[in-house]
């Protein structure tokens, strides 16, 4: 009578071997590769798709979609670049940005909430909306040479690990990101609902659940990691450009998947969103390290990556589904 | 139970309306404390509108509604929980994925500082099942209990969110015996412990069974409320249906009928069954015959249509049309062997709801012939007109969009879809459901001429009446197996009764 | 128990063309008032010349698109992948055209056969393993812009040859080439769907899948076809995306047109749920959003920004159908007629 619980975490399982193949698939080809600097890399290098993708693992659980992170990772980054630039405290900047964000994805909230518009549709044109409006504030990209960002952030901030590897700024910021999207979604109602949402919307609604409230926060917690990730960018980039991170929003999206969170909603995993960041990571360090490939084949190897763990997702619901009717 | 006793829900007057629908008007409705009250109705008759008004699905448009004597107005399922009222639904709607503790406590979830206590949770959990007596693991998924199982947390949590007056909606439908038995245990307990109860059920003899009073609905108003053991059955079916026992009319199944069970045979079904649906399932359906399909709500009648008509494959047994082996993979190949179904819910299995009566009509018969092989407007009309008149589909026209037509009318025109392929086999799965009584004699009769031009009908209906006098075979399901089959003058609906009841009958 | 609701009138196609045809009728209202030169047609060389024209012949390549979009859209889906699509077609022919002795015919036969391919790839994913429209499309989205990437080997590639550029640059008639391709699309697609029963199946399948299936309609197999075929007018709009400019360039081909055609489908009355579709309303729609861009253009608005009032319109679109609003707006009328 009982299903294998294990059904669930058949994704993850798959996830993990993924990664490990591709860590050992690196280390026995490339020399330097197993060294602390490619894992330090690794982290630091996609820290904003990471932050990107923990907003994106929200969306998903609740049965939802967003579009928009990769124009407003592009738009955070031009805010603060401009701001900066024309003489506004880095502080504020970064805080305004984030208020920004979280708005944004408020508004969009909203729209779907009380609109019932479709997701995809109001996310779609919210991406378009970022876009357009990061093109407002500097049509082209504008480069950072505040102090805070040059000296501060990438050295003050890292921590050493020996004496010519230290782990960056932006490396920390998502860790601790990661650890309380972790607590929210296991140990906060809030993180609950979303689970109950992406389960089972019409349920949780009869079971009194507040689905609409909820529903909107999900998209202001994404609208707010987005811009998140954009800091995490300009960090990265010492710069702020308005025409990039196109498709990131693709990239988050294939990291939750391969993570092994169902695209329909109710089931997955915060680590397994941060495994499918590492193997993103891991594919774009290989094809680096080959060197004479193409790195359009880095997009290509996902798209086939995503497709892969959307086909294993059908096979399980379907195997499961014969295993439920076969044992009652 | 003392007469005086204050009551703990009082409804005076209730009336709501959907857009050109009046679903209850002027209901009265009380429920006792330490009572169990049925809610009584044929398809209709307006039970569900009162228990989403009364669980704050739906808000009324006018009439009293006093909890305790207190009036209440509850604007959502939470705000209902909070006055006391809770509800368990006939599908069990709680989140599969989630643990079962979580699926209890969702919403409630014991935290400190913001941060949910699981241990606690879990703990919480198995008091809340120890009240329905039930035991065990609840930090395993929902999903991995028995349907059964999980209706009892669904009301474990019921009664962990409030503990005044508990709904439950249809809690049987999926349960077996033995599992029904178990539920009844608790609800007396429930009972005992001074809560109010209301049960909502097709099965007569539940009822029977457990409940103290009885109000009965018919057609949105309120016919009356009465003592169960003051209530003979013969009386509580002549107030559901409206019609003195006596109206009732005596079937006559003639000599001729009986003999006509040994029709050559269309399609016959040996040992069929897949898991989940119907086991082991013999039939024959001759040309020419009606043979209706008669047991409880998910006793496998429709299950059976699925398997004929290639929504379901089948995994044990063969299934012979015209003597020959064969299977459908598909409705379309179903289709082009000449069967036809129209399914039991209407509105999402059958109509196209805004194209219009004409492209829903032809729609069958178009896919049948491919798409390149075109029906010319003239000859779409042609058949569209020909059908509205012929089954007497109330419309100015051809063109009307079919969502705009009445629950009578659109079942005419799934009807009308089917005629239009002239068909061999005609699986009707409650095709009276929810339509207004003159629109029902007519699919009645269209059944009977269809059947005398020589079309076979597998005949399926929860109304047994209709089953018993339209039929010339009936068969009769429980517990997704056939437990029995009637011919000729063994067809009565009492016959049918006491063969879903266990009184064998036939083979 | 349920009444009818009869309507007093029935609806006929052209109804629908009612709110798209009055929002072109006011954006060029706007533009007779307020932008100078708007109306002025001229001819030379035999050619007609003018604003309208340019509005009519760049608006082309989003009418080739909201074709095969009206089609996805009225099957419950969308297709995001289209802006890719026309960035491998045009890669594809750039890549072929300057190769000596491939005959012109196979460049564009080879050109459009990718894109179809593509088409194929997402009427699979959706069609046959049931991923869901915006997913499956959206993998080729991105992972297509790397294919195309590969195709031309990260590089422009420019190219001379007069019959390709023709395909965008020409004239039939006095009118520009793509405007007769669209025109002859439209009628294509008309044909195949009303004069066939594909249209119906479409919107039977778009309205209820599940009761359509049971009426013995293939529902996978009308969406496998819906994919293909905008995938066809993905590839054309990728030939004339190309020939415009004279070259394939895979990082901005088609870029961001996707929304455009998602815009002028459901500015033409289609609704985004699915079932009934209108052509000539994706038509209108699709010159609507031309002239918004033309008419910005001509104001000295750039066209990074262009984004922005498009998207402000497609949620001001999307809002008026919305049936919440609706009730809401027609019970302030009702309210207020009382």
């Amino acid at each position: 009578m009982k299903l294998p619980v294990s059904a669930k975490y058949i994704p993850l399982l798959a996830t993990a071997l993924v990664l490990v193949g591709l860590y050992t698939l690196g280390c026995v080809s490339f020399d330097n590769f197993g060294s602390l600097r490619v894992l330090v890399n690794l982290v630091g290098d996609n820290a904003f798709l990471g932050v990107a993708a923990v907003g994106a693992t929200f969306v998903i659980l609740s049965g939802g979609i967003d579009l928009s992170v990769g124009a407003v990772v592009a738009f955070t980054s031009i805010f603060i670049a401009s701001a900066v630039e024309k003489g506004m405290n880095p502080q504020l900047a970064i805080l305004l940005a984030l208020v920004l964000g979280a708005l944004f994805g408020t508004g969009m909230g909203l729209l779907i909430r009380i609109f019932h518009l479709p997701p995809f549709l109001v996310t779609l044109a919210g991406m378009f909306l970022a876009r357009g409006l990061g093109f407002v504030i500097a049509p082209q990209s504008v480069g950072i040479t505040h102090p805070f960002f040059l000296e501060k952030i990438s050295e003050s901030l890292a921590i050493p690990l020996n004496d010519r590897v230290s782990i960056p700024f932006t490396a920390t910021c998502y860790v601790v990101i990661f650890l309380l999207a972790l607590f929210v979604a296991h140990y906060t109602r809030f993180g609950r609902f979303i689970y109950a949402l992406g389960g089972d919307e019409q349920s949780a609604t009869l079971m009194g659940l507040p689905v609409g409230r909820t529903k909107v926060l999900i998209y202001t917690v994404s609208g707010f990691c987005s811009a998140l990730a954009g800091v995490i960018y300009t960090f990265y980039t010492q710069s702020g450009d308005p025409a990039s991170c196109v498709g990131l929003e693709l990239d988050a999206i294939a990291a939750v998947v391969i993570g092994g969170t169902l695209l329909s909603g109710g089931v997955g995993f915060m680590a397994g969103t941060l495994m499918g960041v590492l193997i993103l990571g891991l594919i774009q360090t290989l094809i680096t390290f080959k060197g004479d490939l193409n790195t359009w084949w880095t997009k290509i190897v996902i798209g086939m990556l995503v497709l892969a763990f959307i086909l294993l997702q059908n096979f399980i619901a379907n195997a499961s589904a014969r295993l439920k009717t076969a044992h009652k | 139970m003392a007469a005086d006793q204050k009551p703990l829900l009082e409804i005076r007057g209730l009336t709501k309306s959907f857009p050109g629908v009046k679903a209850l008007q002027n209901v009265d409705f009380t429920v006792r404390r330490g009572e169990v009250h049925a809610l009584m109705g044929e398809n209709g008759a307006g039970k569900s509108t009162l228990i989403k008004v009364l669980t704050g699905v739906y808000q009324r448009d006018s009439g009293s509604l006093r909890l305790d004597g207190v009036e209440i107005n509850a604007a959502s399922p939470k705000a209902a929980e909070a006055l006391g009222i809770s509800t368990v639904y006939q599908e069990v709607n709680l989140i599969p994925h989630l643990s079962v503790a979580e699926n209890i406590c969702l919403g409630r979830q014991p935290t400190r500082f913001g941060m949910i206590r699981w241990g606690a949770m879990a703990k919480r959990a198995e008091a809340a099942l120890a009240r329905v007596d039930i035991k065990l693991d609840v930090t395993q998924p929902l999903s991995s209990y028995s349907i059964a199982l999980q209706q009892m947390i669904a009301i474990a949590r019921a009664l962990d969110v409030s503990g005044k007056l508990l709904v439950l909606d249809e809690p049987t439908s999926s349960l077996d015996e033995r599992e029904v038995e178990e539920l009844f245990k608790v609800i007396r307990k429930l009972r005992g412990e001074g809560l109010g109860i209301v049960i909502v059920t097709h099965f007569m003899d539940q009822v029977y069974a457990i409940s103290d009073r009885i109000t009965v609905l018919r057609d949105g108003q309120l016919v009356g409320e009465f003592e169960t053991v003051k209530l003979p059955r013969a009386e509580l079916v002549s107030k559901m249906i409206g019609k003195e026992l006596s109206q009732v009319p005596t079937v006559q199944h003639d000599e001729g009928q009986a003999s006509q069970a040994r029709r050559e045979p269309l399609l016959e079904l040996k040992n069929y069954g897949r898991a989940g649906s119907v086991t082991g399932m013999n039939l024959t359906i001759g040309k020419g015959e009606v043979v209706g399909l008669a047991g409880l709500l998910g006793s496998g009648r429709t299950e059976t249509a699925r398997l004929i008509f290639g929504i379901d494959k089948p995994q044990t047994g063969e299934m012979l049309l015209d003597g020959k082996p064969t299977q459908f993979s598909s409705p379309r190949e179903a289709i082009r062997a000449g069967f036809a179904f129209t399914p039991e819910n209407r509105k999402v299995d059958g109509i196209i709801p805004r194209l219009s009566i004409r492209e829903n009509i032809i729609l069958a018969l178009q896919a049948r012939r491919g798409a390149l092989k075109t029906l010319s407007q003239r000859e779409q009309e042609e058949i569209a007109d020909k059908y509205i008149k012929l089954i007497g589909i109330s419309t100015p026209g051809a063109e009307q969009l079919v969502m705009n037509l009445s629950g009578g009318n659109q079942q005419k025109v799934l009807l009308a879809r089917w005629l239009a392929t002239q068909p061999r086999l005609l699986i009707l799965d409650e095709p009276t459901r929810g339509i207004d009584v003159g629109a029902k004699a007519e699919i009645l009769k269209l059944v009977q001429s269809l059947q005398e031009q020589g079309m076979s009908i597998l005949f399926i209906s929860s109304e047994l009446e209709e089953v018993a006098r339209d039929s010339q075979r009936v068969v009769v399901l429980r517990d997704r197996v056939k437990v029995g089959e009637l011919t000729g003058e063994q067809i009565s609906e009492e016959n049918i009764m006491r063969t879903i009841a266990g009184h064998s009958h036939g083979s | 128990m349920a009444v009818d609701r009869f309507q007093k009138r029935e609806v006929r196609w052209w109804h629908s063309l009612i709110w798209p045809v009055a929002g072109l009728g006011l954006l060029l209202l706007f533009n007779l008032l307020f932008t100078e030169g708007f109306f002025r047609v001229e001819i030379r060389d035999g050619r007609l010349y003018g604003v309208l024209i340019d509005i009519l012949n760049h608006g082309s390549k989003v009418m080739l698109l909201s074709l095969g979009m009206a089609l996805v859209i009225a099957t419950g889906g969308v297709d995001l992948s289209v802006g890719a699509v026309m960035a491998i077609g045009g890669a594809v022919a750039a890549q072929l055209i300057n190769k000596a002795g491939v005959p012109f015919p196979v460049v564009i036969a080879a050109s459009l056969a990718v894109a179809v391919l593509a088409g194929c790839w997402n009427g699979l994913l959706v069609g046959g393993f049931k991923v869901q429209p915006i997913v499956a499309t959206l993998i080729l989205m991105v992972a297509g812009r790397g294919v195309a990437q590969l195709i031309t080997d990260g590089q422009i590639i420019t190219f001379t040859d007069e019959r390709l550029t023709y395909v965008g640059n020409g004239s039939l008639l006095g009118l520009p080439f793509p405007v007769w391709l669209s025109m002859a699309m439209l009628a294509l697609t008309v044909l195949l769907t009303r004069k066939t029963a594909i249209g119906l199946f479409i919107e039977s399948v778009g309205d209820n899948q599940t009761a359509s299936t049971y009426a013995g309609v293939n529902a996978s197999t009308v969406k496998f076809l819906v994919y293909v075929f905008s995938g066809l007018c993905a590839g054309l709009a990728g030939l004339v995306a190309a020939s415009n400019i004279k070259c394939a360039d895979s990082n901005h081909a088609g870029l961001f047109l996707e929304l455009d055609a998602i815009l002028a489908v459901v500015v033409g009355g289609t609704a985004l749920t699915g079932g009934r579709f209108y052509l000539a309303g994706a038509i209108v729609g699709a010159l609507f959003i031309q002239t918004l861009t033309t008419t910005m253009y001509m104001r000295n608005v750039s066209a990074d920004i262009a984004p922005v009032p498009k998207a402000l319109a497609i949620l001001a679109v999307c809002l008026l159908q919305s049936p919440r609003l609706r009730a809401q707006l027609s019970g302030i009328f009702q309210r207020k007629a009382a």
